[in-house]
């Protein structure tokens, strides 16, 4: 789904120009443009202390942002309180008040605002059975299990009628099973409310699963926005491709730059690529990053290693239901990771020692914006 | 962990008994002349302070509160619990405040957070020597609602910080972002919030300013003024009076005691069964959110 493709009625439509946020002398943002367009599920991805909390809670009005405009449909929200913003937060905790009943939590935000106790409790109740939770009304959070206890706060946070609801690490408590069905209704009731969610996470899957819009983030930047396709095959630095997995990143210096192919030395291998616009010059660093599943692993047939080839010895093997993680170790220590299918491995069992040879297509390349400098060679993505 | 050997918990090792023996004599030691005062103070009309008992009766219970003999008692009864309830009242609230406001560092919270605990330290007669002789400085009469009390709260709302940050320290400030996420004001968060979650908390402020306060002796001496405390109303008749009605002093103060733990730890009781009693009946619990 792409987020240009919702309806027009869509609210909160979400904009950061040039969002900083100090802690004392600690940056955690540093000079964000972000654009989040209304309607979309949108989830920022990162790894611990990258930020991503604090732009959510930038976001809510729980952090003021120390430079730069939070805009929520087009109006500056800096300054306004969280149910002034259109905004309502799923804390990571939950944070539902424990001496209250489910519907007395749910009924909060009613009753703050002077509804009186028959109407908040009916409108509460509607929305508990929104989130299937009409016959929990009575008990009290610390009765109810985890994933029970987040759709009480999903339904305390809409009962406000947000524009935008944000979503702080909501799935991380639960256990697996409860985390891809959860995953699956919090995508549901995005839709049916037709409002934006902004969702951080640090699981890769989670994020390219769920989003229309996947924020990959790293130190306080954005390594890249894009749609969760994008992010996972296209990567746009050599930190997203390691960060989301799937990818092995290699680098080395370009050799060549003739017709329209790139040709890069890679500690003595040599890697083709179509060229990117402008094209690199010869002695340049370049990354570019080959995906785990487009390449071919074959036993060595002892001919010298072509163009887009690399050997190693295989050092683990994972069984992972449909494919099988095989990571190699090459002769310069360095890994290189493949997934194969599991009709095709179990063709061939390979174990661990054996020689082998990758081969891809040079189409199966794709080129990577030195975004850093690396002493290594080439990484492998340790991810999945 | 000492492995395998002790998966038979028959058998115990000798630390079990020397430590059974100790429990025993501390036990001893504090109930046994304790539970010599109570059952003395049942003594017969005729019988002494001490050993054997020359019958039962509620005599000395009498005698107590008849001033004539044993001095103003039931005053100094009435003026403890009224002091009691005032120290509660402002400990409760200054200390819950100081304990918010603790959570967040201010410039010279520490400075301010040592000047409030010295006094913990400070020896009670040296505390209330010095608030009598400031008083007697301006000229002003020391009294026991007076400067009794100030000299009290030296000593009860340094200890009522002190548990308030050990509650606060529990408390996540999530539930207080939620609070103002779902539009509530700050009064609102504080008193629909705050207040019930660390209810229990504030219950245990209060009783120990009520209690810090009740049996309160070295602070009160110099600056109860005219008249006197339950403490030092005590002190006064282990020196005058001379029969049973001493321990009947005893058992009735104790009881008193005991009624306000009973109160408190009650109300803390009923605070979790009422939160309790909204569990729904027994057959919906095991549902799911849906099936």
């Amino acid at each position: 789904m792409e987020p240009g493709k919702k309806n027009a009625s869509a609210r909160g439509g979400i904009e950061l120009v040039g969002v900083t946020k100090r802690f004392g002398d600690t940056v955690a943002v540093r000079n964000i443009d972000l654009k989040i367009p209304a309607g979309a599920y949108c989830c920022l991805l990162g790894p611990s202390g990258c930020g991503k909390t604090t732009i959510l809670r930038m976001i809510a009005g729980h952090e003021q942002p120390t430079e730069g405009a939070v805009l929520i449909d087009g109006q500056n929200v800096l300054g306004a309180p969280p149910v002034a913003r259109g905004t309502a937060m799923m804390f990571q905790s939950y944070a539902l008040f424990p001496h209250l009943s489910c519907l007395d939590n749910v009924a909060f935000n009613l009753k703050v605002r002077g509804v009186g106790k028959a109407e908040r409790h009916v409108r509460a109740a509607e929305m508990l059975a929104r989130v299937h939770m009409r016959e929990f009304a009575e008990r009290l959070p610390a009765q109810l299990s985890g994933g029970q206890q987040q759709r009480i706060a999903l339904a305390r946070a809409l009962i406000t009628n947000p524009r935008v609801l944000l979503l702080d690490e909501p799935l991380s408590a639960l256990d697996e099973f409860l985390r891809l069905q959860m995953r699956g209704e919090l995508r549901r009731i995005q839709n049916e409310f037709g409002i934006s969610f902004i969702h951080v996470t640090h699981t890769q899957m989670e994020a390219i699963a769920l989003a229309d819009m996947v924020v990959v983030m790293d130190q306080g930047h954005i390594e890249q926005a894009a749609s969760a396709r994008d992010v996972f095959d296209r990567p746009r630095t050599p930190y997203v491709a390691r960060f989301l997995g799937g990818q092995n990143v290699l680098s080395g210096t370009v050799t060549d730059t003739g017709a329209g192919v790139v040709t890069i030395d890679s500690g003595g291998q040599r890697i083709r690529i179509s060229a990117p616009d402008p094209a690199p010059a010869v002695g340049a660093r370049f990354q570019v990053a080959v995906r785990r599943d487009r390449v071919r692993l074959q036993r060595p047939r002892g001919e010298p290693l072509g163009v887009n080839m690399v050997s190693g010895r295989v050092s683990a093997v994972e069984y992972q239901g449909f494919w099988l993680k095989i990571t190699l170790e090459e002769a310069s220590g360095e890994e290189f990771v493949v997934n194969q299918s599991d009709s095709t491995f179990f063709a061939d069992p390979l174990e661990v020692g054996d020689e082998v040879v990758v081969q891809w297509q040079p189409e199966e390349v794709h080129y990577l914006t030195v975004g850093e400098q690396t002493g290594a060679a080439r990484v492998a993505v340790g991810a999945h | 962990m000492a492995g395998a050997s002790h998966k038979d918990y028959g058998k115990r090792p000798w630390t079990f008994y020397a430590l059974a023996a100790f429990f025993t004599l501390f036990v001893l030691f504090l109930y046994g002349p304790m539970s010599a005062i109570y059952i003395l103070s049942f003594q017969g009309p005729t019988g002494g302070l001490t050993f054997p008992m020359q019958g039962t009766s509620l005599h000395w219970f009498h005698a107590l509160f008849a001033q004539e003999r044993t001095g103003d008692f039931a005053g100094a009864f009435a003026r403890s619990i009224v002091l009691a309830l005032i120290v509660l009242t402002l400990t409760v609230a200054f200390s819950v405040l100081a304990g918010l406001a603790f959570r967040r560092r201010f410039p010279g919270s520490s400075l301010v957070f040592y000047l409030a605990v010295a006094s913990l330290i400070m020896p009670g007669i040296l505390v209330g020597l010095g608030v009598g002789l400031t008083f007697q400085l301006f000229e002003v009469q020391t009294r026991w609602y007076l400067s009794a009390l100030g000299a009290q709260l030296t000593w009860t709302l340094p200890f009522g910080l002190l548990i308030m940050f050990a509650v606060l320290s529990r408390f996540n400030r999530a539930y207080e972002e939620a609070g103002r996420d779902l539009g509530a004001s700050n009064w609102q968060i504080f008193w629909m919030v705050v207040v019930p979650i660390v209810l229990p908390g504030i219950i245990g402020v209060a009783l120990f300013g009520f209690t810090l306060s009740y049996d309160e002796f070295p602070r009160s001496l110099l600056t109860a003024g005219a008249q006197n405390t339950l403490p030092m109303e005590i002190w006064g008749m282990t020196t005058n009076v001379t029969s049973p009605a001493l321990y009947a002093l005893g058992t009735v103060t104790t009881l008193v005691s005991f009624a306000v733990i009973a109160l408190a730890l009650g109300s803390i009781a009923l605070i979790q069964r009422r939160r309790a009693q909204r569990v729904v009946p027994a057959g919906q619990a095991a549902a799911g959110p849906q099936a």
